[in-house]
């Protein structure tokens, strides 16, 4: 059945934040399936919602409407107690490997916690033992069991936090910028560990980033967020054949490429910068920075509809743009 | 190619902390022209924004030892007194620092940050005359001069790097060091200001050393480049000598090309550099990248750094091309 496949559904998701000048809408009807042992990847600016949408989803913030189904059930509103026990199954890694461990506790104490917590083991020893072994998974060397976490740099530390993660064998984990603050070569690192984990442990991520060569390399799909509404969404080699929105259109040419023969050619350079989330007007949210803005856009909110199998776009004009032209 | 602006000569900078040695700059040497924009191309620790702040004159005062010159513009700028230095920083030698958020002072108005840089060089100006500067200045990066009365806070990420350039700029500097000046920035704000700093540079003509890890920001910006690991370039030349796959490059360089996740192919796996970035106050013996070397021979654990291959503008600092021994 359709049914099983399915691990994650999101309906019509909003988490709306009060503010003294307003509602903040950060995330703004977000409607998507993830099925088991995909990878979904969530990009967008800053400010976009894309760590709303991911904190929303493990209920780590409660939504303001719409529902979260895991596993075939409503989790929108569960009580504290099932909570507990979806945490086993549904966990995080932080964008951030500095602020996201505790200073004080060792790094044998940081993957233990989860353990302990959720009482997997009985004693010490085999808790230890997991610790070990966790590590090994993750490429850390067993000698840094006693120490703290800033005694070690960017990337293990990262690799504490993915350890954490998956200490209790999750079937979903919301990645929230994982690599965006490594080296490059530290970052190609973590993101074969990532994937491997995914090969052998069989889990499915959202991948939240802003930086779209790393979502093409290690997405199924992409779902592409503008001022917390959905934009587009595709599978990830159709977004970069065959973007369609103006928004994907702009953020795919601002990419620098590591490549001189792309030299010379002009980026399309988009005007302005994302405008308020604060009650933001009903209609296009895009409007205010698009080169293809009618008044249309400036009245009507978009519907997102599917305009090619399992393509969905989110804009009034999205069979009247010029093609893009292939290089 | 005419006189060098900017010639750096067997530079290095020592920090001693708790009588530990962290040996960021190691016997590096630069030049760059007139009007030339250089990439300074490294991860943390490689020691580009030590070596940025050895020509700004900003290095600490305790604790640190260097050796070697910096010349800039027929003067030598190592060993200069502060009172000289201040004539030439901000002035002709100006930088963008990495983070908008922290760059600015919150409790100034922006406007007056501005006119603060045109005030100590230009002492003559008058209170309008600095005024006007201002405004041109903010027109220039695209800011609409009615808000140089508000404070940084007021200001988005993007806007905030577009007044430190402002601040940086507004003395017409002959060499300008930005150093990471996009980190910090959305995609869609980084390509708007890479291009603003393209037409600021064609502009106004001055040289820029641009220090950033992203290859692509690179390809798009510069004219040189020059890779650095461990305090050392390990190497650099023009644009087309280090970006050319067909010509031979250092080990260091293709492995931070192939750590890329490639927009343009599908790739399956990435191939990182195995290891870690080695810290300043350990650096191995001989050549600095060996233990993470997939080519690495016995030569290169021990003894002096590899001699230079060069070919034209092209160096490599690598025994896999030294003279004799291929």
């Amino acid at each position: 059945m359709a049914e099983e496949k399915v691990l994650l559904e999101v309906k019509n998701l909003m988490k709306y934040f009060d503010t003294p000048r307003g509602m903040l809408h950060a995330v703004d009807d977000v409607t998507f399936k993830l099925e088991r042992g995909k990878t979904l990847g969530v990009v967008g600016e800053s400010g976009c919602g894309k760590s709303t949408l991911g904190r929303t989803i493990l209920r780590l913030i409660n939504s303001t409407g719409g529902q979260i189904f895991f596993d075939g059930e409503d989790i929108t509103h569960v009580s504290d107690a099932k909570l507990l026990e979806l945490r086993k199954q549904m966990q995080i890694i932080f964008q951030d490997p500095f602020s996201s461990l505790d200073p004080k506790m060792t790094v044998s104490q940081i993957i233990e916690e989860p353990l302990k917590i959720h009482k997997i083991y009985k004693d010490k020893k085999e808790r230890d033992k997991r610790v070990i072994e966790l590590m090994k998974i993750v490429g850390l060397d067993e000698r840094y069991v006693n120490t703290y976490p800033h005694e070690l740099d960017g990337g293990r530390r990262q690799r504490i936090g993915i350890a954490r993660a998956i200490a209790l064998s999750p079937k979903f984990i919301v990645c929230d910028e994982p690599v965006s603050a490594l080296d490059v070569s530290i970052q190609a690192q973590i993101l074969n560990l990532m994937m491997d984990l995914k090969d052998q442990h069989g889990f499915t991520y959202m991948f939240i980033t802003h930086d779209l060569s790393v979502v093409k390399h290690i997405s199924d799909e992409i779902l592409v967020l503008y001022l917390g509404k959905m934009v587009e969404k595709t599978t990830s080699d159709r977004l970069f054949e065959n973007p369609i929105h103006p928004y994907t259109k702009a953020l795919l040419s601002a990419i620098p490429i590591p490549d001189i023969s792309y030299k010379g050619k002009e980026a399309q350079v988009m005007k302005g910068e994302v405008t308020s989330p604060i009650d933001p007007p009903d209609c296009c949210r895009f409007a205010a920075r698009c080169p293809l803005a009618t008044d249309k856009c400036r009245k009507e909110c978009p519907d997102f509809i599917e305009v090619e199998p399992n393509h969905f776009v989110a804009c009034h004009y999205w069979d009247q743009q010029p093609k893009e032209e292939k290089a | 190619m005419g006189e060098n602006l900017l010639e750096i000569k067997d530079y290095c900078v020592t920090y001693t902390v708790d009588k530990i040695n962290s040996y960021a700059v190691n016997h590096i040497n630069l030049s760059l022209g007139k009007g030339e924009t250089l990439g300074l191309v490294g991860e943390t620790g490689a020691g580009k924004t030590t070596t940025a702040l050895s020509i700004m004159g900003l290095l600490p005062k305790y604790g640190v030892k260097t050796s070697g010159e910096i010349w800039f513009d027929g003067q030598q700028l190592t060993g200069m007194k502060e009172k000289d230095y201040r004539k030439i920083r901000g002035k002709r030698i100006s930088m963008i620092f990495q983070d908008p958020m922290t760059a600015l002072n919150p409790v100034f108005r922006v406007g007056d940050q501005i006119a603060d840089v045109i005030k100590i060089h230009n002492p003559k100006l008058s209170h309008g005359e600095v005024g006007e500067k201002v405004d041109e200045i903010m027109k220039m990066v695209g800011i609409p001069p009615e808000r140089k009365v508000e404070y940084p806070h007021q200001f988005s990420g993007g806007m905030r790097q577009r007044i430190v350039i402002a601040i940086a700029i507004a003395c017409n500097p002959d060499l300008l060091l930005a150093d990471e000046p996009t980190t910090a920035l959305d995609v869609t704000i980084q390509a708007q200001v890479i291009k603003m700093m393209k037409n600021l540079q064609k502009e106004l003509n001055s040289s820029v050393i641009l220090i950033t890890h992203d290859l692509g920001i690179v390809a798009n910006f510069c004219d040189k480049v020059a890779i650095m690991y461990g305090g050392e370039i390990v190497e650099s030349g023009t644009l087309e000598d280090i970006f050319d796959k067909s010509l031979p490059h250092h080990p260091y360089t293709i492995g931070l090309f192939d750590s890329l996740p490639n927009i343009t192919e599908k790739t399956d796996r990435l191939k990182p550099i195995k290891g870690l970035t080695p810290h300043p106050s350990e650096l191995p013996d001989g050549c600095k990248f060996h233990p993470r070397c997939p080519q690495c021979m016995d030569k290169c654990k021990s003894g002096d750094n590899p001699e230079l291959y060069i070919d034209g503008t092209h160096c490599i600092q690598c025994h896999l091309y030294s003279k004799g021994d291929k």
